[in-house]
């Protein structure tokens, strides 16, 4: 055994000695497997995302609710997933060629034999496809503890079967927006805006949780459930990151590649740390006390802000350009409680808001870009999610309905929707 | 035979449980009550929004004992609770008219 091995070492040897021409062939192969190994493990990374969004969300809702929040975000995993597949996929990549959509076409795997190009199709489905889920997830948060699990679902199969492959086909997928010049390299917009808007129209379609608003325009805190896991799932988000960011730099086959992977790494780490401690620090001075969801909101923020353009920037505006994005959320959570719209984690604050502020700062350190063209990018995305989710949302309002009645919300989604606690040991307060 | 409910900060229990029961005392019932007196509530503020918090979280012991223990009880009480801040609590004294054990049926001061 050990002679043969040997042998064949040898035999190895010769033929790479004396043939200089495959040495080339096998640095493709390297570079193809290499490619395909970061869209692999950015995919899970950011698979791991939907448990971060899973924590983050049971953590900020109150006891009564958890049971339904974990419910909503494994199902809308599970739907992004198969209508990603069913329909999504190719919307989003095939035969787009500078306009508004692809084919309504399932996505069909390829023999591994001839699966060639620069990385596995298989592997890029997976990676596009955790994006899409990632996108139904920021709306889940948003709209909790007051919105019927089915319609909530439906809206999934439509938002990742339908709004969101379209527009990303405009840019991802080469339409009119990546012909005009638009950049956003790991979806500031065409993620975290487009869930962000979804789940805007949707909150004021819906409503506020019962008994969130007073009269008077006072707000009713409902403080959430369990802080150690509001920040778990805050971390795990963090976590997810390096392969949303990292791994939408679509190649490692190189040393340039490997080099503006690390490079995103520590981009999106130091933008995710400014956005924590700008949050700290105006959560302090504005309110006498550092509020932990507020931190938790600011890492998030930063994260979203760097989201856009995670390579281009130094460390320092990397840092600034995350700061922002927590500086945003802080002001901007209880703007949006004056105005009674009612998002129970933040996601409109960290998802929509700091993603346009991402997409609009990119000019900033990509010499490739403008504001007009970002611009254009940020509102016609939004007003094409906006409008679509608005119809949707109305229509189903009008005939299955999408609220909990109030009743019902007082006593408890999880027992009304669900009839389950989701800490039967539990004594309420 | 006296009762004595008394009303401390929850941080307070145990130095309160521990004079008592070096007076002797056998048995008391604690129950976590929530409630405000002349210390009213406060507001706190979270993500932002500022709200009243009315009802403060406090701890109510309940316990009977023979009158001659009545008044050392209660100054074991106040000098166990006292932190010479508002909202130490207040103690409140009532006359018992009976006591009964269910184990044994032994009545009054002897089912203390």
């Amino acid at each position: 055994m050990l002679k043969k091995l040997l042998l064949s070492a040898i035999g190895l040897g010769v033929i790479t000695l004396t043939m200089t021409e495959p040495a080339n062939a096998a640095g493709e192969d390297t570079a193809y497997v290499f490619n395909t190994l970061l869209f692999l493990i950015g995919g899970f990374l950011v698979m791991w995302m939907a448990a971060g969004f899973a924590m983050l969300e049971a953590g900020m809702v109150r006891s009564k609710s958890v049971a339904m929040q974990c419910t909503k975000n494994i199902a809308l995993y599970s739907i992004a997933g198969i209508a990603f597949w069913v329909l999504g996929y190719n919307l989003m990549y095939d035969g787009v060629d500078g306009g508004f959509f692809g084919s309504f076409t399932a996505f069909s795997v390829p023999d591994p034999s001839v699966d060639t190009g620069d990385y596995s199709a298989a592997s890029d489905w997976f990676f596009q496809m955790v994006f899409c889920a990632t996108a139904a997830s920021i709306v889940s948060g948003t709209l909790a503890e007051r919105i019927k699990l089915i319609p909530f679902l439906i809206f999934v199969v439509i938002l990742c079967g339908i709004i969101y492959p379209i527009q990303g086909a405009w840019q991802w997928g080469g339409g009119f927006l990546s012909e005009l010049g638009f950049s956003d390299f790991a979806g500031s917009t065409i993620v975290h805006s487009t869930g962000g808007w979804a789940a805007l129209m949707g909150a004021l379609i819906l409503g506020s949780r019962a008994g969130r608003y007073n009269e008077d325009g006072t707000v009713n805190p409902m403080p959430g459930s369990s802080m150690p896991l509001a920040t778990l799932g805050t971390f795990i988000l963090w976590l997810g990151w390096f392969g949303f960011n990292g791994g939408s730099q679509l190649a490692l086959g190189s040393l340039e590649d490997a080099s503006s992977v690390s490079k995103i790494f520590m981009n999106t780490n130091l933008a995710a740390a400014g956005g924590v401690v700008a949050a700290i620090i105006l959560s302090q001075v504005l309110y006498k006390k550092v509020d932990l969801t507020m931190a938790l909101n600011g890492a998030l923020a930063g994260l979203v802000s760097i989201t856009a353009e995670p390579l281009m920037p130094s460390p320092l505006l990397s840092i600034i350009i995350g700061g922002i994005g927590g500086i945003i959320v802080v002001l901007a959570v209880p703007m949006l409680d004056k105005l009674k719209i009612d998002d129970v984690v933040g996601a409109i604050p960290v998802h929509l808001l700091a993603g346009i502020w991402g997409t609009l700062v990119v000019p900033l350190s990509n010499d490739g870009t403008s504001v007009v063209t970002q611009f254009i990018g940020v509102i016609s995305i939004g007003v094409f999610v906006s409008v679509v989710s608005a119809i949707v949302w109305f229509v189903m309002k009008s005939t299955i309905g999408i609220r909990i009645s109030d009743e019902a919300q007082l006593s408890g989604v999880d027992k009304a929707e669900l009839g389950m606690d989701a800490y039967p040991d539990f004594t309420k307060s | 035979m006296k009762l004595i409910t008394a009303i401390i900060k929850p941080f307070k229990l145990d130095d309160v449980r521990k004079a008592l029961v070096d007076l002797g005392i056998e048995g008391m019932t604690v129950t976590e009550v929530k409630g405000f007196g002349r210390q009213k509530g406060h507001t706190e503020v979270y993500r932002g929004a500022e709200y009243e918090v009315n009802f403060i979280p406090k701890i109510q012991i309940d316990l009977v004992l023979k009158d001659d223990l009545l008044d050392s009880a209660t100054s074991a009480i106040v000098e166990a609770a006292k932190t010479d801040k508002v909202g130490d609590g207040k103690i409140f004294v009532f006359d018992v008219q009976g006591a009964i054990r269910i184990r044994t049926g032994e009545k009054d001061a002897e089912a203390l």
